[in-house]
């Protein structure tokens, strides 16, 4: 028996380390360390309730629009104004919000995944006249590479056209994403971390300026989804389509839902999204979610055991350095006691067993072109079909939302803050489901806990010992080369982790 | 023959944002960045940066640890994050050596005394931000509190925002490119370069107009001045009215959302709640009088 162990797992949000133990070449057991802790839920303690939405997006700055729209709709709740919001702070945040999760998408695939796949020194061959490849070129002959190598060498598979043409997109998705951020910008004032989503709306009021610059850079972002981003991922599928059968995993999929369709149901769980609520497995049959059972184990994470399997409005943070055990500074939430992959599969998949038409007709076309069964979603390359299709489910549906919003009508609804009061903020961040609990008494936050995507996705072993989504799809993998193990940076880097999110 | 100047940007008790806001520069763009000579005959040399580079694992902690042995006294290293110093558990690892982890605050004793200069950029690494929040569970200090703690005396910079826009980390790294280390005067009390923080936002804000005649906004969405939404414009020091954020797209208080104190050592606690106006100040000495008084909170 071997051991490889990965620290830091980079091309990530954060601090991620992956052990595995290897028998025979296959991966027996895994291990996955959030490596570190910065205690927010306790930073927010104490503090007036408005402020967390300030506070947890500095969670992360890959994902902030996810947690200030999570915390904003726990706010609301607890204010009392859910079900009050204006029509167009709705819609104003389904815009931030829909922005911010394409664009990530297209950072994710391009910047954080494909270099898995993408031979870039290929560049050093190219011939032709586009400045942006003979800049690489370049620098390439100049020869300090960083920080594209070193890295695993050995399984490139695509030919010096394809990594020429995937380098050039690498660059011009740089160009893209920061068009998404722009429009972020354009209705929260700038990103990362924006002051203008709050509790009872949005700070912006959506004039037509606004309103049409943002219309014409939705644009950009459709064109670049359509004609790079999706065929890019299909080619870069055709050439590793054994990756379609590797990464597995768990094959549960939650999701809370996203994009709030109505305003005046003020119960989340019921409100109508254009992500649907629910549950899904392999058998891709739509199931409900009762957010009731969800619970967060804490056996093999640095926390006290007497704080395991609480809910989240239940939920407590102390930490417990060198417990027995104990390897990880996540912990490991679970939904009816069992291990739930979350995520764009998860959310794509459970709108596709929901029924949702487009949804159905997206999916359904993509596999018909890779004349390929529903069941391949479970895999690597299906984490990465799917969180494409979810950009373009995403940046098709924006175009309505903006040219609903009404210039001169209200973006806000005043409240009071509660002397005591609970709330729940249910999201999907772009990599899954997001959700914020908090407590207030005396007028102050007395509790706040965050279940986010990636303590489901990257969680430690739970109180029953079934290990975490990505150490399930990483267990039973075949390593060909274990001084360059590509199959494991790729299984967990289709998750797309994010470590300072996961542990907070 | 191009000059390669060697950066490490290491992450320790951060959230990438301020890495994120460095993918937004435009002009120079990203390409410009990582691959072009950023001014003409030098070209930064990023060796290492968690978020984007291609290696993983051993190799990529090999770069780390063979650039300060190789370039030592010649390299940028560039911190995103506070550093937690608390000894009870290893709340910030990166990578291990000899099979034993690494802790965050190791890294950066050891990088930041080899290199040639710091740039602390975001607020957690210039004043410890977020994570150095009460009741600061990990210890956080910022970079310069841990690096006079450990009497290395390495020049430093620090470059705050949460996150920094990025004109204020390109600006002042080709700063240092054309004109070598910032001068004393160059700097503010709090190490920033005067260029981008030398004047608080309230001096060119475009509502100014208002707080001088006495209209305020009562709730989001009114016309008028913020402060009485809690706007921490008054006090705060940065060029954001006038650079904007985002290629101009938009900034927090065009968005009609007060300004939350971002760039200043203050920030959370003391500029918060961020919504809550801030104690009545004189005028016209705006920011000192509330920096030596106490505020309601």
């Amino acid at each position: 028996m071997s051991k490889i162990v990965i620290d830091p797992l980079t091309r990530i949000e954060g601090h991620l380390k992956i052990s595995t133990i290897m028998e025979d070449g296959v991966v027996k057991e895994a291990q996955s360390t959030g490596n570190l802790f910065r205690g927010i839920e306790l930073i927010l303690r104490g503090r007036d309730p408005r402020d967390a939405q300030v506070i947890t997006q500095r969670i992360c700055g890959v994902c902030p629009q996810s947690h200030g729209i999570a915390a904003a709709l726990n706010l609301d709740s607890a204010f009392g104004v859910s079900g009050k919001i204006p029509p167009n702070a709705r819609l104003m945040r389904n815009l931030i919000q829909g922005a911010h999760v394409v664009q990530d998408h297209i950072l994710h695939f391009y910047h954080l995944a494909a270099l898995d796949y993408v031979d870039i020194t290929d560049v050093a061959k190219y011939e032709g006249k586009d400045s942006n490849l003979n800049s690489v070129k370049d620098f390439i002959i100049r020869g300090e590479l960083g920080p594209f190598v070193p890295r695993y060498e050995g399984d490139y598979r695509l030919p010096p056209e394809c990594n020429q043409q995937a380098a050039a997109h690498y660059l011009k998705a740089f160009e893209i994403r920061r068009t998404g951020q722009e429009m972020v910008s354009i209705f929260s004032g700038k990103i990362p971390h924006s002051v203008g989503i709050v509790p009872g709306g949005v700070t912006a009021t959506p004039a037509v300026d606004k309103i049409i610059s943002f219309l014409w850079k939705l644009r950009i972002l459709q064109d670049f989804i359509n004609n790079a981003y999706i065929p890019d991922v299909l080619a870069i599928a055709g050439a590793y389509s054994d990756y379609f059968e590797i990464g597995g995993g768990c094959k549960n999929l939650l999701s809370y839902g996203a994009y709030d369709l109505e305003g005046e149901e003020p119960d989340l769980t019921l409100r109508k999204r254009l992500f649907s609520q629910g549950v899904t497995s392999a058998d891709l049959k739509p199931g409900k979610l009762d957010i009731t059972k969800i619970a967060e184990g804490v056996k093999y994470s640095w926390y006290q055991d007497s704080t395991s399997g609480q809910h989240p409005t239940q939920g407590e943070t102390k930490t417990e350095y060198g417990k027995e055990g104990a390897y990880s500074w996540i912990k490991s939430p679970r939904y009816d006691g069992k291990v739930y992959e979350v995520g764009p599969l998860a959310r794509v998949a459970v709108t596709y067993a929901h029924g949702d038409p487009v949804m159905k007709n997206l999916v359904d076309s993509a596999l018909a072109q890779l004349k390929a069964p529903p069941s391949v979603l479970f895999s690597v390359m299906g984490r990465h079909l799917a969180r494409a299709l979810s950009a373009k489910f995403i940046a098709d549906s924006m175009e309505k939302w903006l040219l609903e919003l009404k210039p001169g009508e209200p973006t806000f609804v005043e409240y009071t803050i509660p002397e005591e009061a609970t709330g729940m903020g249910l999201t999907e961040a772009a990599r899954g489901a997001l959700g914020h609990w908090i407590e207030i008494k005396e007028q102050k936050i007395a509790n706040y806990q965050c279940v986010v995507p990636t303590t489901w996705n990257a969680s430690p072993r739970d109180d029953n010992g079934n290990p975490g989504p990505i150490e399930q799809a990483i267990i039973g993998t075949r390593v060909k080369d274990k001084s360059n193990p590509f199959e494991i940076v790729r299984i967990v880097r289709s998750f797309d982790p994010c470590i300072a999110c996961a542990v907070h | 023959m191009v000059k390669e100047l060697p950066v490490i940007w290491l992450q320790t008790s951060a959230c990438t944002g301020c890495t994120i806001s460095l993918l937004n520069s435009a002009s120079p763009n990203v390409r410009n960045i990582l691959i072009d000579q950023i001014i003409p005959g030098i070209h930064v040399n990023l060796r290492f940066h968690a978020t984007i580079m291609a290696g993983s694992g051993e190799p990529a902690i090999e770069v780390l640890e063979d650039t300060a042995k190789e370039k030592k006294g010649t390299y940028v290293l560039v911190v995103e994050g506070a550093v937690p110093t608390a000894t009870d558990a290893p709340y910030g690892v990166i990578g291990e050596r000899d099979g034993k982890p690494v802790e965050m605050r190791e890294r950066v004793e050891d990088l930041a005394r080899k290199a040639m200069a710091v740039l602390a950029v975001g607020t957690c690494a210039s004043f410890s931000g977020i994570p150095g929040a009460a009741p600061n569970p990990t210890e956080c200090q910022s970079v310069k509190q841990f690096l006079d703690a450990k009497d290395i005396t390495t020049p430093i910079v620090n470059i705050p925002g949460c996150p920094p826009h990025p004109d204020w980390f390109v600006g002042t790294l080709a700063s240092i490119l054309l004109n070598g280390l910032p001068k004393a005067d160059d700097l503010d009390d709090n190490l920033r370069p005067l260029t981008f923080y030398g004047h608080l936002i309230h001096e060119n804000c475009p509502r100014r107009a208002y707080f001088d005649e006495g209209k305020f906004a009562k709730k989001p969405g009114d016309e008028g001045c913020l402060y009485e939404l809690g706007c921490k414009g008054p006090i705060t020091y940065a060029d954001c009215p006038l650079r904007l954020w985002n290629g101009g797209a938009n900034w927090c208080i065009g968005a009609g959302a007060p300004c939350s104190g971002c760039t200043q050592p203050e920030f959370p606690d003391l500029v918060s709640p961020f919504y809550q106006k801030l104690a009545d100040i004189e005028l016209p000495v705006i920011g000192a009088y509330w920096l030596s008084g106490k505020e309601e909170k």
